[in-house]
């Protein structure tokens, strides 16, 4: 039995040793935002926040999460705290299909937690660990920047 | 009623920003996109729903021995085991081939297989059970016998005596060869000033979208029913497949497409994993879901472009193209792909190269043969780049065997833009293409005469840089001519219903489909336009066989042409509808009203008379009140399907900037540019993106992806740490600029979009880092463009 909150919220649940964070998201407690793309820790795709950093929802254990804080992208959506980026990615089509999007804006927001003075260079760096097939990737830079110009 | 053409609608530029056409509209879809609400197939979750986990074999080919179920059977949760006999109880073969190819021949395939496996991942033993993770377990726990048998892998050696014929009963490896000859080509060769030739590899890779492939299929014993969530391309197709062959009425078989995470051609075939799952479904009364792994997506997606190509090119002393001859060779794996073949990227090969130019004499062979490595099939912009690097890579060694300017020898030979209507060599019919004006406006953006000065600084440093160009044309808006002329049930047709609710709202079904391009945005901006309400009032249902008119689906660059001209007509029909209600209940002629963002004007001076919302309220709640005589059904539906052509052609021409290290061989992108035209523009915004993302899927192909065997047949990169894909860190910014040459086919006038950037991209990219090796004496024309091919090239390594 693991005890933790996730997205403001305490659940307490009993999980196989084997069960990793993404489907014990995904499938114990139904939020299907973070998606498992390749489950070997590359894509990005389930991509979510642990104790305020940003971590691979399948290289991590469910049983390792005893009393953690866990954020999804339903969180971060209702907590209205990437509100701005969120609508700069829809104003700059920065998604295509989706399925990335969700890891992506997560580490975009981990950007702009924490490097407010990024230049494209290095926004560029920071996501390159989350793949995206869609877009080319200039669109979601495009508007991580305009976010962080608009927050300085 | 006025005649209706482009300009009395406000297509025209002068309309903006009056017009929902050619504006950056953003996508409807995509706050859900971003705040993690979407449905995609795997978090569909269904009553009494089972999993299925799939042994693959581990063999290139062998024959599948014995197989022993009771320890997977006594894993926790496992339901059922299927071998291949099980599901061909209910299930029938197929085989892909079409008509029009003649002497095409491929093999019958099965779900699962019944004697012999033929590629390593291919399914073999399907488990149920109440997870995916039992289902697994109890893969894990099969026991499955493989004979091993001679493994035939080198496409060069397919036909050669003593190959391993895959399938007996075809008598060779041979799928499919075609020839195209006009004009005297030996001639034009013995007569040339200076011949160039090559070898070009394209290499095997795939489309790797982030959603693997998903599906969910419940069959339902009380009514007959077979319904299936399925992230697809084409719903309608594979509604017809899954009855076929499951001997259902079509009628009975529903296929429902949500939110799709990527597709690129992957998602338009039909794959025996998935027919397995909807054939377990059917036995079993239950709904069973199979959502594929990286390792499966790999192993057993479609692969595409493995080609070896031969280009020989011919000119004269001014630098006039006088000859192509090309030589294709493709293997494409076991079997032809169903329904839509192996051997149309080849052909399409045969069809596009030499496309920009304008020439005479021409010669293209594509052979197409079966090998023990996973099929291949179509995969966005399919046979383009290929084409498009033979025809770019033999124009630039052209060019330098005349002592030419790469731009210059384009600028001779490109066909006029007053050339039109023209055929081309190999058979295509263009329509009306912007060649000149497109290389115009690259070199308005390209900073040709600075890139040069800093090439020749930075080669003086020992840094060496290169510009590559390459022009393409690209294939979209398909007809019957693709695929139906050849027996398959592929629409070529596609419909839309629009319709208008009690309060002025407006639903448009349409058998196009959304997988991210903006297919539902471009869709809603028709629609509203050509009613006259803002594109907020208008709502789109795609993917879904029971409520969206009959159609193809989004694949081969259609969904604007053909959902979009289809989307376009219904919409003007459900205006006229509105106006002659409107005019019974205002007494006015309906000519001389319109309607302008949901209210019925006066069509001189603009005066409101009454807005939609009210007309609603008097059609739905007080039809009494009516003249009884008033057809006053609001809803239309038309359907669009081209006629004059077999295909819309569209061209463009796109330039890179590369930095090669001939110390590591690494290739860093600088920066990349590409001018397209694909028509009339409905939104630019998604236009751009679409050329900006297809240019990264050509870089992908060009500098990193590959799916690479051994000689035995085992697929070496089956993780995304193996098989690399372009991320951000390396990607160059790029330019989209736009030439638009409306198709005169449809009102609309769009011409397709989404594959010009992966058409052209590779062949620029080979350009450019060959125009940075040359003053080292090395070229490469072997993709992937990686550090060991380019360090080889240079001598650095053996």
């Amino acid at each position: 039995m693991i005890t933790l909150t996730v997205n403001g919220e305490r659940v307490s649940r009993h999980v196989d040793p084997r069960r990793h964070l993404i489907d014990f998201l995904r499938l114990d407690l139904g939020l299907t935002g973070s998606h498992a793309g390749c489950e070997h820790g590359v894509c990005g795709a389930c991509t979510v926040r642990v104790d305020g950093e940003i971590v691979r929802g399948c290289l991590v254990l469910a049983a390792s999460l005893d009393g953690a804080e866990v954020t999804t992208i339903e969180g971060l959506s209702d907590s209205g705290e990437v509100a701005d980026l969120q609508a700069n990615f829809v104003a700059r089509n920065a998604a295509q299909c989706g399925f990335c999007t969700p890891g992506m804006i997560m580490t975009a927001a981990d950007i702009l937690a924490h490097q407010k003075d990024a230049t494209r260079a290095e926004i560029r760096e920071h996501l390159a660990g989350n793949y995206c097939r869609c877009t080319g990737y200039q669109a979601i830079v495009d508007a991580v920047e305009a976010t962080l110009e608009a927050r300085r | 009623m006025n005649q209706i053409t482009p300009a009395s609608i406000g297509l025209s530029r002068e309309d903006l920003p009056n017009s929902y056409i050619g504006r950056s509209v953003p996508r409807p879809n995509a706050p859900k996109l971003v705040q993690g609400r979407a449905t995609y197939t795997d978090d569909v979750v269904l009553p009494r729903m089972l999993h299925t986990a799939f042994l693959r074999s581990p063999c290139a080919h062998a024959r599948i021995g014995a197989i022993e179920t009771a320890a997977a059977m006594a894993v926790p949760g496992v339901v059922r085991v299927f071998t291949g006999a099980d599901i061909a109880k209910v299930c029938d073969p197929w085989v892909a081939t079409l008509d029009h190819l003649k002497g095409m021949k491929s093999a019958p395939q099965y779900p699962l297989p019944l004697h012999r496996a033929t590629w390593q991942g291919e399914p073999i033993v399907a488990v149920l059970a109440e997870t995916r993770a039992a289902a697994e377990d109890g893969v894990a726990a099969l026991a499955v016998t493989f004979e091993p048998l001679p493994a035939q892998t080198d496409m060069e050696s397919a036909l050669a005596p003593g190959a391993v014929v895959i399938h007996p009963e075809l008598g060779d490896n041979l799928v499919f060869t075609r020839t195209a000859e006009t004009g005297d080509v030996a001639a034009a060769f013995a007569a040339a000033h200076k011949v160039v030739e090559a070898r070009f590899v394209t290499g095997r890779h795939t489309g790797v979208t982030l959603e693997p492939r998903s599906i969910i299929a419940d069959y339902n014993r009380a009514d007959g029913t077979l319904t299936v969530h399925h992230s697809t391309q084409a719903p309608h197709m594979m509604q017809g497949v899954f009855a076929k062959q499951l001997r259902m009425a079509e009628g009975d078989v529903r296929v429902i497409c949500k939110d799709v995470g990527g597709s690129f051609g992957i998602k338009v075939h039909v794959y025996p994993d998935e027919v397995a799952v909807a054939a377990m479904a059917r036995i079993m009364g239950r709904p069973v879901k199979f959502i594929a792994d990286r390792f499966e997506a790999f192993a057993s997606d479609i692969h595409a472009r493995d080609h070896r190509i031969h280009g020989r090119l011919a000119v004269d002393a001014e630098g006039r193209v006088l000859a192509f001859d090309v030589d294709d060779l493709t293997g494409i794996g076991p079997y032809s792909v169903y329904p839509r073949t192996s051997a149309i990227e080849g052909n399409q090969v045969v069809n596009l190269c030499g496309g920009p130019y304008d020439f005479r004499n021409y010669r293209c062979t594509t052979t197409v043969v079966l090998q023990n490595k996973a099929p291949t099939c179509q995969y966005r912009a399919v046979g383009h780049p290929i084409a498009t690097a033979v025809t770019e890579g033999l124009m630039d060694l052209a060019a330098e065997a005349l002592g030419m300017d790469p731009i210059e020898i384009r600028r001779r030979n490109l066909i006029r833009d007053d050339a039109y209507p023209y055929t081309s060599p190999a058979g295509m019919r263009f329509e009306g293409l912007s060649h000149h004006a497109s290389l115009d406006k690259l070199l308005q953006m390209v900073p040709v005469a600075r890139i040069r000065a800093d090439q020749a600084e930075a080669r003086s440093r020992g840094v060496y840089r290169g510009l590559g160009i390459a022009a393409f044309i690209e294939l979209t808006n398909p007809s019957p001519f693709m695929y139906g002329i050849g027996g398959a049930r592929i629409s070529a047709q596609d419909g839309c219903t629009v319709r208008m609710d009690p309060d002025g709202s407006i639903v448009a079904s349409s058998g196009v489909t959304e997988q991210g391009q903006g297919t539902e945005a471009i869709l809603a901006q028709i629609v509203a336009h050509g009613v006259g309400v803002a594109v907020e009032r208008v709502k789109i249902i795609t993917g879904d066989t029971q409520t969206t008119p009959y159609g193809g689906g989004t694949w081969a660059c259609r969904g604007a042409g053909i959902g979009g001209e289809a989307a376009l007509q219904s919409a003007i029909a459900l205006k006229q509808q509105l106006l002659d209600v409107a005019g019974a209940m205002l007494q006015a002629a309906p000519d001389s009203l319109d309607i302008v963002l949901g209210r019925i004007v006066d069509k001189a001076g603009g005066a409101e008379r009454m807005t939609l919302h009210e007309l609603g309220r008097i059609v739905y709640f007080r039809g009494d009140t009516l003249p009884r005589e008033l057809q006053r059904e609001l809803v239309q539906t038309r359907h669009f399907i081209t006629k004059e052509y077999p295909f819309a052609f569209t061209n463009g021409i796109q330039a890179s900037w590369v930095e090669v290290d001939p110390a590591t061989g690494m290739v860093k992108l600088l920066e990349h540019w590409c001018v397209e035209d694909c028509g009339r523009i409905v939104n630019p915004m998604l236009v751009d993106e679409q050329v900006r993302g297809g240019i990264v899927q050509g870089i992908g192909g060009a500098l990193y992806e590959h799916c690479i065997y051994d000689a035995q047949g085992n697929l070496l990169t089956t993780t995304l740490a193996d098989y690399l894909v372009p991320m951000s860190a390396e990607m160059p910014e790029m330019h989209v600029g736009h030439v638009e040459t409306p198709t005169r086919e449809s009102l609309l006038g769009a011409k397709g979009a989404g594959e010009a950037g992966t058409a052209g991209a590779p062949g620029a990219i080979m350009n450019a880092i060959n125009d940075a090796l040359r003053p080292l004496g090395a070229r490469v024309h072997e993709q992937p463009f990686t550090p060991e091919r380019i360090l080889r090239a240079l001598g650095t390594i053996a």
